[in-house]
């Protein structure tokens, strides 16, 4: 089996920017996707979007529409509706597609795995009619839909807002936003605006309160700093319970959607055992990557929001960035100035980073959920059993693991993960890096034993 | 179709885009204890909308396209394996 020269795990915005850039220079390049095509959650359908939608969806999203014809005239071999179930330091990638599994060989790994909205354990997170905002957002992107009847908005960060003033543009006005952002947010955020207002910040900033703007004036229903929020059941469905200086509310959905932020999808970085870091800024491990974006490992490289969160036109100069690097290692000629000019348009985009995170940040009390919360969907076990259990054995996230269940579900710890190591430091005063994460093993996607059986 | 009930759905639309269009939100019982669940990510990570297709346990509804003639039916509990038991 001859290797190629890198292989593309992801085709949102930073595997279309590095594999468009690798083979574009001769470089042979696989790219893999579980998607039917390129576009990854942020141009989710953009080859087969309607004009109608498209528009509704804003320039941001049709921007993606170039990009993705790019990387199908680039010459880059693609394989979508592949899942990647196993990479290996050495370049072995194992896929899965409705054929079944098969190895690849590749001299360079370029990991492009996006991002995922980050886990919001509350009470009645698991109801069914309650989904997460960014995975709304996906049906409105590929499918044109919006649900039906009363719906309840509950979270903060961009995401949040952009999803209701989409809603917004398709006609849909019963809706009620609940904004979770802290209090005190406005106020932390101040250091990082200057520096926001550098680079194309501005142009960030502007987007934001442009929606802001809009949202307010449409006149949508708005509560800022809900209390004791819970999502529960009854015979007319959901019911979405809070307080608020004091008064106790109650509202009626037929759907609610949750959102706060969105974090690195880590776990093939951390199942190839690259080293990982806690951002404070970003309230998330990041994998450590040099400024050629390589990560600990040698010939393994991470590009875009696995890398930490910089949104789309980062992560595709990011993904440029690293083929550079890349070809580079190849012994091809690269050209500095091409180079110099990507990384600074890059830092450019992300001025105003820093002054997002600050706003958006995570409530404590979202990282440290009141005892009933199931916090393991999968293995539905409560933050109560998981306390009790850090508590009993002055255990780590993978002890309780061993004890609980807690993320040996399908899911593999993806949803449960960041919440059994806030809870960890928080029961023993450490660190998230001290308090430590799930050991990630593969297969990374649930694979059959007759798959495997299958290869002998 | 969905426990029996013909679904319509668009060319390019998921199997689990389709059923919440169609009002269905509950889309399977857990095996711990038995709680409804519906789709939670909709992007492939968490697996919560599990559906029997056509005979197959633990599809995921969001990244399976719909196609004409597909059964599918709620997944109760854990998937079945080759002889009809409980895995």
């Amino acid at each position: 089996m001859t290797a190629w020269d890198a292989i593309v795990i992801g085709a949102g915005p930073a595997g279309i920017g590095g594999g468009s850039v690798l083979a574009e220079n001769g470089a042979r390049v696989l790219v893999v996707d579980e998607a039917p095509g390129p576009g990854g959650q942020i141009w989710r359908g953009i080859e087969t979007v309607p004009d109608s939608r498209a528009l509704l969806l804003g320039p941001d999203y049709l921007a993606g529409k170039a990009e993705a014809a790019r990387l199908r005239a680039s010459g880059a071999h693609l394989a979508f509706e592949t899942s990647v179930w196993r990479a290996e330091p050495d370049g072995t990638v194992w896929l899965r597609d409705n054929e079944g599994i098969r190895q690849e060989q590749a001299r360079h790994l370029l990991i492009a795995t996006g991002a995922m909205e980050r886990p919001v354990p509350r009470p009645g997170w698991t109801l069914p009619g309650v989904t997460t905002i960014g995975g709304l957002q996906i049906l409105l992107k590929r499918e044109g839909l919006l649900p039906d009847g009363e719906l309840v908005l509950i979270g903060t960060g961009p995401l949040f807002y952009l999803y209701a003033a989409q809603c917004l543009a398709a006609g849909k006005r019963d809706l009620t936003l609940l904004d979770t952002a802290a209090n005190g947010a406005l106020f932390a955020a101040l250091p990082s605006l200057p520096a926001a207002l550098t680079g194309r910040g501005p142009a960030y900033l502007a987007k934001g309160l442009k929606l802001l703007w809009k949202l307010r004036r449409a006149g949508i229903r708005f509560h800022a700093c809900p209390q004791d929020l819970r999502i529960e059941r009854d015979a007319d469905g959901l019911r979405v319970r809070f307080r608020r200086n004091g008064a106790l509310h109650s509202l009626y959905a037929s759907h609610v959607g949750l959102h706060e932020g969105v974090i690195p999808e880590t776990h093939m970085v951390r199942s190839m055992g690259c080293h990982m870091d806690w951002s404070r800024e970003g309230a998330a491990f990041h994998p450590r990557r040099d400024n050629r974006l390589q990560s600990s490992i040698e010939r393994v490289f991470v590009a875009g929001d696995a890398g930490g969160i910089g949104g789309a036109t980062v992560a595709l100069l990011e993904g440029r960035l690293a083929a550079l690097s890349i070809l580079e290692e190849l012994g091809r000629s690269v050209d500095p100035l091409l180079r110099e000019t990507t990384r600074r348009t890059r830092r450019a985009h992300l001025s105003a980073r820093p002054l997002l995170d600050a706003l958006y940040r995570p409530q404590d009390a979202l990282l440290s959920p009141a005892d009933e919360v199931v916090a393991c969907r999968c293995e539905e076990v409560t933050c109560g059993e998981i306390r009790a259990a850090l508590m009993a054995d002055s255990a780590g996230p993978n002890q309780v693991k061993a004890f609980l269940r807690c993320g040996m579900g399908p899911c593999q710890g993806r949803t449960c993960g960041m919440t059994l190591t806030s809870l960890a430091a928080a029961s023993r005063n450490l660190t998230m890096e001290e308090a430590g994460y799930l050991t990630v093993r593969p297969p990374l996607r649930p694979v059959t034993l007759g798959e495997i059986a299958d290869l002998y | 179709m969905f426990e029996g009930r013909a679904i319509p759905f668009r060319p390019g639309q998921s199997l689990a885009g389709a059923l919440m269009a169609a009002g269905v939100v509950h889309f399977r019982r857990t095996p711990v204890s038995g709680s409804e669940r519906g789709p939670w990510c909709l992007m492939g990570i968490c697996y919560e909308c599990l559906l029997r297709v056509d005979g197959s346990d633990n599809q995921r509804a969001c990244m399976t396209a719909a196609r004409p003639g597909m059964k599918t039916e709620r997944q109760d509990g854990a998937r079945l394996d080759a002889a009809g038991e409980q895995a």
